[in-house]
């Protein structure tokens, strides 16, 4: 079949601490050596040709600022924004997953609420600042409101195709097996739809990262996402790309932690990818 | 009080299926395309009926009725003096393609529909071990289907079927996807397995010879619009194996029953 054709590797054999020295550990620790390495050496040579790296800290200003962070009470900060997107995060999943199965699978609710819902989805996070100061009894839940927003739609979407491709053949096999429409729904089109839901919950997960500077504009004296957009204000720019990498590396490091909890939920899937 | 004598003679009586006058027609961009055509057919607890057919002659819609999955557009079919109204597991389904839940373990599979009807979960242990044994599955009963083989899977499938003791089991083409070796195998096996339990089967191919080795009874289907063109009875003693394709009596069957279906095959390639 394929998999004997094709060079296969599979997936996630492997401990992460081995992963560091076989080909794909060194090719991945080598990307990051390299897009460093570029990013000093342009500043350092000043290169100023369209895109201008004259003024742009460099990395190692910016891991003289990332020292003073963490010496400096980091916890408090990197706690405030993990509460911030988690909760958004997780409300969200919990709303889009339910939301999604019953769109997915009755089509009377789709009609009822999906039409709201379509027109809501393409309102970026930053144009919700104004209304949610309105809408929300203090600043926190207004926060936790917009890392929802961001990570919500995703969620849903993707329940919600997983829900629709249910495999009609298996379903056939259920009502052969004399499964009544709640057999059906929980053995069948639930755990049908778990890898698009999984899917949904990765993207969804960094999405929520991605709003966060917008939801931390709102308010508050702290979060990775305020000590950024408070350094601009101040031109103070060395902790600002601190604050966006530091997002970056949480926000990846989650959504490495949502795809592994995700596939401990499905044992029976097989991921393959070809090696090159 | 009910004897021992009392239940076999109740559980003998399960199986008997009565198709009568079934038509069944679509509507296919506006126009009515007749697919089954006025389809008689009665089959007898314990009986093994092979419906035989060039593709696209209307043989899997007959089962997809007879499971419920299709409305006819006219005709009824009874089984055990119950008239089907809808899927049910009362009749169980071997599809020709793999259909175990990819999600659940072999084990889980086949126990799937006793889980559904309430089976106490010892019961269910016992009867689905037995029947995963009978079928050399039982090593591979943790298993997912996609560690196992196509053999395999449908051996669970059939498995899974049959363990819910259905009036009747529906095959449609279920090793159609397999290599030679493993047909051949997957028949014997079905057979010796059927022997033991007698449930009446239906089973679609299009392949000669295997209708010859399974069935009891074969219905030669006519194209367009599906019909029953003749029945055949096959006499050929069992218990049947590899060898019972050399006897002179099945070469004779075959080839009668071959000359009944080049005629339908030569129409179906002259419109397709």
């Amino acid at each position: 079949m394929i998999d004997r054709s094709l060079n296969v590797l599979q997936r996630h054999e492997r401990s992460p601490f081995l992963l560091m020295f076989n080909p794909k550990g060194i090719r991945r620790v080598l990307s990051l050596v390299l897009f460093f390495g570029l990013w000093q050496l342009l500043c350092t040579i000043k290169f100023n040709l369209f895109i201008n790296f004259a003024f742009l800290p460099s990395p190692l200003e910016v891991l003289g600022s990332t020292f003073q962070f963490f010496s400096n009470n980091p916890m408090l900060h990197i706690w405030a924004s993990a509460v911030r997107v988690l909760s958004g995060f997780a409300i969200a999943s919990v709303v889009g997953i339910s939301l999604g199965i019953l769109i997915g699978w009755f089509q009377q609710i789709e009609d009822l609420i999906f039409p709201p819902l379509e027109i809501l989805r393409p309102i970026p996070a930053v144009a919700w600042i104004p209304l949610a100061i309105l809408m929300f009894p203090s600043s926190e839940s207004g926060m936790i409101y917009i890392t929802f927003i961001g990570a919500f739609f995703p969620i849903l979407i993707s329940t919600i195709r997983g829900v629709e491709n249910t495999d009609l053949l298996l379903l056939r096999v259920g009502q052969c097996l004399g499964a009544k429409p709640w057999h059906l729904f929980k053995d069948i089109v639930v755990p049908g739809a778990m890898p698009s839901i999984a899917s949904g919950l990765v993207i969804g997960m960094g999405n929520a990262w991605f709003c966060l500077v917008t939801a931390e504009i709102l308010a508050g004296r702290y979060g990775i996402g305020y000590l950024t957009w408070e350094s601009y204000v101040t031109s103070n720019y060395p902790p600002i790309v601190m604050g966006m990498l530091l997002i970056g590396l949480m926000g990846a490091s989650s959504t490495y932690a949502v795809d592994q909890l995700t596939r401990l939920l499905m044992p029976w899937r097989v991921t393959k990818k070809q090696s090159l | 009080m009910t004897t021992l004598a009392d239940i076999s003679s109740v559980q003998t009586l399960k199986g008997f299926v009565e198709i009568e006058n079934l038509s069944v027609s679509f509507q296919r961009k506006g126009h009515t395309v007749q697919v089954l055509d006025s389809i008689n057919l009665q089959l007898r607890p314990g009986e093994f009926a092979c419906l035989l057919g060039p593709s696209g002659c209307g043989k899997s819609t007959i089962l997809n009725v007879i499971a419920g999955f299709i409305k006819p557009t006219s005709g009824c079919v009874v089984i055990d003096k119950q008239q089907v109204s809808g899927p049910g597991a009362d009749r169980g389904f071997v599809f020709q393609q793999y259909s175990l839940l990819p999600w659940k373990t072999t084990f889980e599979n086949v126990e799937f529909g006793l889980k559904i009807r309430g089976v106490p979960k010892s019961e269910r242990q016992e009867l689905v071990n037995d029947y995963l044994n009978r079928v050399g599955l039982y090593k591979h009963r943790h298993s997912y289907p996609h560690q196992l083989s196509g053999g395999m899977q449908q051996r669970a499938s059939i498995i899974r079927a049959l363990v819910n003791s259905p009036s009747v089991l529906l095959m449609d083409e279920p090793f159609a996807a397999l290599d030679a070796q493993t047909r051949q195998m997957m028949r014997e096996l079905l057979l010796s397995i059927w022997s033991h339990l007698k449930t009446t089967v239906i089973f679609v191919t299009h392949d000669i010879e295997e209708a010859v080795f399974l069935s009891d009874k074969i219905f030669v289907m006519g194209f367009n619009p599906g019909n029953i063109k003749a029945k055949i009875d096959v006499s050929l003693e069992r218990p049947r194996h590899t060898d019972s394709f050399l006897s002179p009596e099945f070469i004779t069957l075959s080839r009668q029953v071959f000359e009944l279906i080049r005629e339908e095959t030569l129409k179906s390639m002259a419109l397709n």
